[in-house]
């Protein structure tokens, strides 16, 4: 097993507020790796800094052996980091497959990016493909505003997807949807991570989580606690404490690392 | 260029552009509070400029008395376009809608002008206008030194009601955060309606100042909203302390540009600055760094 | 369906193109030209602003910097006065880029609503500039080669020229919105900062299409010169012109092909004609600004999208049926 993805001693602050400190993580190529913690503890921020929304002040991330810290997130994007977010972001007034093709990544030049046609039918087959993969290809040509939540959440999954990064970062996949849907998303990031899929989730259902994760990595105050696998974890008894103590005060990190 | 000259333009910068900061400061805590770009402020300031000049034609009433009918007029104006337009708008698009609704409603107001006061430029009139005292070599005009008064103490009272009420508590919840401020309970429509107002009132002053200081008409409002929203970019949209000290400092600019180089290059040096100042900072002096992370 | 659509353009052109032939008064065919420049800038305007929702408001910047180009080589070359000097028109829109380019810089690396202020800012550099620049003529303006052509056939060279601009930036307007690019510009409009996470260059290009919609204004503006014979700073650098650009595409529908050409018709023609026919500018002013608050409380997203939707009324309705049993079979969700 390789590390593919590695985040070494990061930190940041929000105004006084420290969203990480010095906070460590690995990914293992070819692993689903879970990332849990207390609401405040920083998950979202580490996603953000490993996607280049948010710099870190100190630290760095590795990909694949190459420094990427600090990278704008179409760069870390191109090189095969993929990620949904908390509340789903899709492109509300295109269809659902404009918003497919808007991720397909090519290696070309600026000239050629500006005049091609958005949909050759290769792309589009590509596309589809994928809308087939998360069952949602009879919404093809609905403007994706008009998604419900769980669509929408498909449909984020499904773009991510189709430009086939090296690694999937999911926050929170099973938030706000139904059990049937959860099932049916734990089954796609199974089927695919068979496939070779590398998976880092963040997630607050315990079940999905240890269900489905190789490795868990709990983070507590900015900073990892634990990391194993989930039979560890589960019985690792500082985990507990994370859960039970401090709760309050961390709560005004998340807002201030979100907003 | 001297000392004199350097001196007088600091007066200038410190005295118009406290009025300017004034103006600014509503239009900046409009957008602050309700992501509103309000483009009448222009010719807001000089609808308040007119209303100065009607009490005084016919009424003889002195400016600085007129206030006392301007700002309340000025604030229920205020409040009856946000209540017929501003605040029906929403959606991604608001913003944006908001300059165009805001621009439909300063061309209804400058035909309204134009076909009242005609086209022909007016001045306000007071015995105070035209005189001035002098410390040293520097001169003071009355009329700066009341406007310069005047702004200090609405600003305070601005900042006053902003830091130390609670309903300034409100405002400024509403200026970091919409929904937060909605989920405590705070109800954002009406502070953004009184907020409009209270951005639109600030033009009474600031249009008695310009209007006894500059001759105009209506279409001067096109040279104001520039000046205005140039000030509150380069403060940083949503700063109130950005918006006062770019006031001050882009009359200063532009009056260092007239004493030093030619006067004919002053008002573009506003924009230059601008310019400058994005270049190195695109958030403005004060803005806050925009948030990539919904 | 394709095939209608396409007949459909095909008859608009038709339309436009016999318009002087049948009308032939000069003051109308004269509203023609002009209402025809605009329809270009509109269009032009919208490929950029309506495209990616960033509301530029200093278009005027492209067409004085084509105006100024037409005048000043017209000028400074002794150029034959005549159908020559239409040559001149191209350059003017790539002067008009050739602004666009650093002028994009610097103000599309701030946040949207910023950017609406600095291209307010920018206009007036520019405005002040050709005001206080000697080689511009200053306020008194410049007076182009004189050309002599008839009363009665002045107008319509331009005429056509100016319909050859409105179908040429239409071509390009559709073809944008087919290609990748396009595609592209729609995502920023949507999510900018979720399309810079899916590999999308936004500043590059945010810029690109920035200045690709300079290209057809500074054509227009580079006519205009050419049309009226003389300008004026405060004419051609004009706050009116940004922002009756920007109301015109509102107007008929912000990123649709058709809106901005139907509103820019509707506007500018019914603009030109009551100025004409009212002396009073005031009473204009008021008529246009009460229209236009109007369509904005009424008709948000413009008339050709209002229209739309009305049209699409029966589709929506089966769509929103499809969803429901998608939903019902369990793919939807809880909340």
């Amino acid at each position: 097993m390789t590390t593919l993805l590695k985040a070494e001693n990061i930190s940041r602050s929000f105004g006084g507020l420290k969203a990480l400190n010095g906070c460590n993580l690995e990914v293992e190529k070819g692993s689903i790796t879970g990332l849990i913690g207390p609401n405040g503890s920083g998950k979202t921020t580490l996603f953000n800094v490993v996607t280049g929304y948010v710099k870190p002040d100190s630290g760095t991330v590795t990909f694949d052996g190459a420094d990427i810290t600090g990278y704008e997130p179409d760069k870390v994007f191109a090189r095969g980091i993929g990620r949904t977010f908390q509340l789903t972001r899709i492109f509300a007034r295109m269809t659902v497959l404009e918003n497919m093709l808007v991720a397909i990544q090519h290696d070309e030049g600026w000239l050629r990016g500006m005049t091609r046609s958005k949909s050759s039918k290769v792309e589009v087959d590509n596309a589809m493909e994928w809308l087939d993969f998360v069952g949602i290809t009879r919404l093809a040509e609905m403007d994706a505003g008009s998604l419900s939540y769980g669509q929408r959440k498909l449909l984020e999954l499904a773009y991510v997807l189709v430009a086939n990064p090296d690694v999937v970062l999911l926050d929170e996949p099973a938030g706000g949807v139904n059990l049937t849907l959860i099932n049916q998303i734990a089954d796609k990031i199974r089927t695919l991570n068979e496939q070779g899929k590398t998976f880092l989730i963040v997630e607050h259902n315990m079940e999905f989580v240890m269900n489905l994760c190789h490795s868990v990595t709990v983070m507590n105050q900015g900073t990892n606690l634990v990391t194993g696998n989930p039979a560890e974890v589960r019985s690792n008894p500082l985990v507990l404490d994370a859960y039970l103590g401090g709760g309050d005060d961390d709560e005004e990190v998340e807002v201030a690392a979100n907003g | 260029m001297n000392s004199t000259a350097l001196l007088s333009a600091a007066k200038d910068g410190l005295l118009t552009g406290s009025v300017y900061a004034l103006m600014a400061t509503g239009l900046t805590l409009i957008f602050g509070v309700m992501d509103i770009i309000n483009l009448a402020q222009g010719i807001l300031v000089i609808l308040a400029a007119y209303l100065s000049y009607a009490l005084q034609i016919h009424w003889h009433i002195d400016l600085f008395v007129g206030l006392l009918i301007t700002i309340p007029t000025m604030f229920v104006v205020g409040i009856v376009i946000e209540r017929l337009f501003i605040g029906r708008l929403k959606g991604p698009e608001k913003t944006a809608m908001s300059i165009l609704v805001t621009y439909a409603v300063s061309l209804l107001i400058e035909g309204a002008l134009n076909m009242t006061f005609s086209v022909n430029d007016v001045q306000l009139q007071g015995w105070y206008v035209n005189r001035s005292f002098a410390i040293g070599s520097v001169h003071f005009g009355y009329i700066y030194m009341a406007g310069f008064v005047l702004a200090a103490v609405l600003l305070s009272s601005l900042y006053f009601m902003l830091y130390r009420t609670q309903f300034g508590v409100s405002v400024r919840a509403s200026l970091a955060d919409q929904t937060s401020a909605a989920l405590v309970g705070i109800d954002v429509k009406r502070v953004s309606t009184i907020c409009f107002g209270i951005g639109v009132a600030v033009t009474a002053a600031g249009g008695m100042i310009y209007g006894a200081t500059n001759s105009f008409n209506a279409s001067t409002s096109y040279d104001l909203i520039s000046r205005l929203l140039t000030i509150i970019v380069l403060g940083g949209m949503g700063s109130l302390g950005g918006a006062m000290l770019a006031g001050v400092g882009m009359v200063f600019i532009g009056d260092m540009v007239g004493v030093i180089w030619s006067p004919v290059w002053s008002s573009m040096s506003y924009f230059i600055a601008l310019t400058v100042v994005l270049l190195i900072r695109p958030q403005g002096l004060f803005g806050k760094q925009s948030a990539r992370v919904a | 369906m394709l095939q209608k659509k396409n007949l459909w353009w095909l008859l608009g052109v038709a339309v436009l193109a016999a318009f002087p032939l049948i009308v032939t008064n000069p003051s109308d065919t004269s509203i023609g030209v002009i209402t025809l420049l605009f329809m270009a800038c509109a269009s032009s305007w919208n490929m950029f602003s309506g495209y990616s929702g960033y509301i530029a408001l200093g278009s005027s910047v492209f067409y004085g910097t084509g105006a100024y180009t037409m005048a000043l080589i017209s000028i400074h070359t002794h150029m034959a006065p005549g159908a020559a000097m239409f040559w001149l028109v191209p350059v003017g829109g790539l002067m008009a880029m050739v602004i666009a380019l650093p002028f994009g810089w610097i103000a599309l690396r701030v946040r949207r609503h910023t950017f609406v202020v600095i291209t307010i800012a920018v206009f007036f550099i520019f405005q002040l500039a050709a005001i206080n620049f000697s080689f511009t003529g200053g306020t008194s303006g410049l007076a182009l080669p004189f050309i002599q052509w008839g009363f009665s056939y002045y107008n319509v060279p331009f005429y056509y020229v100016a319909l050859g601009l409105v179908i040429f930036i239409t071509i390009v307007s559709a073809a944008v919105r087919r290609s990748r690019f396009g595609l592209q510009l729609l995502a920023i409009r949507d999510d900018e900062d979720r399309a810079l996470g899916l590999g999308v260059k936004v500043i590059a290009v945010k810029i690109t299409g920035f200045t690709l919609s300079a290209f057809t204004i500074g054509m227009a503006g580079a006519v205009y010169a050419m049309f009226v014979g003389q300008i004026y700073p405060q004419f051609v650098f004009d706050p009116v012109f940004d922002i009756s650009v920007a109301l015109m595409a509102f107007f008929g529908g912000l990123g649709t092909l058709t809106g901005p050409l139907l509103g820019a018709l509707v506007l500018e023609a019914s603009q030109q004609y009551l100025t004409v026919s009212f002396s009073n500018g005031s009473l204009y002013l008021i008529l246009f600004g009460s229209l236009f608050l109007v369509v904005i409380m009424f008709m948000p997203r413009g008339i050709v999208v209002y229209v739309k939707d009305r049209l699409n009324k029966s589709a929506m309705a089966r769509a929103a049926v499809a969803t429901d049993q998608l939903a019902a079979t369990g793919a939807g969700s809880s909340s």
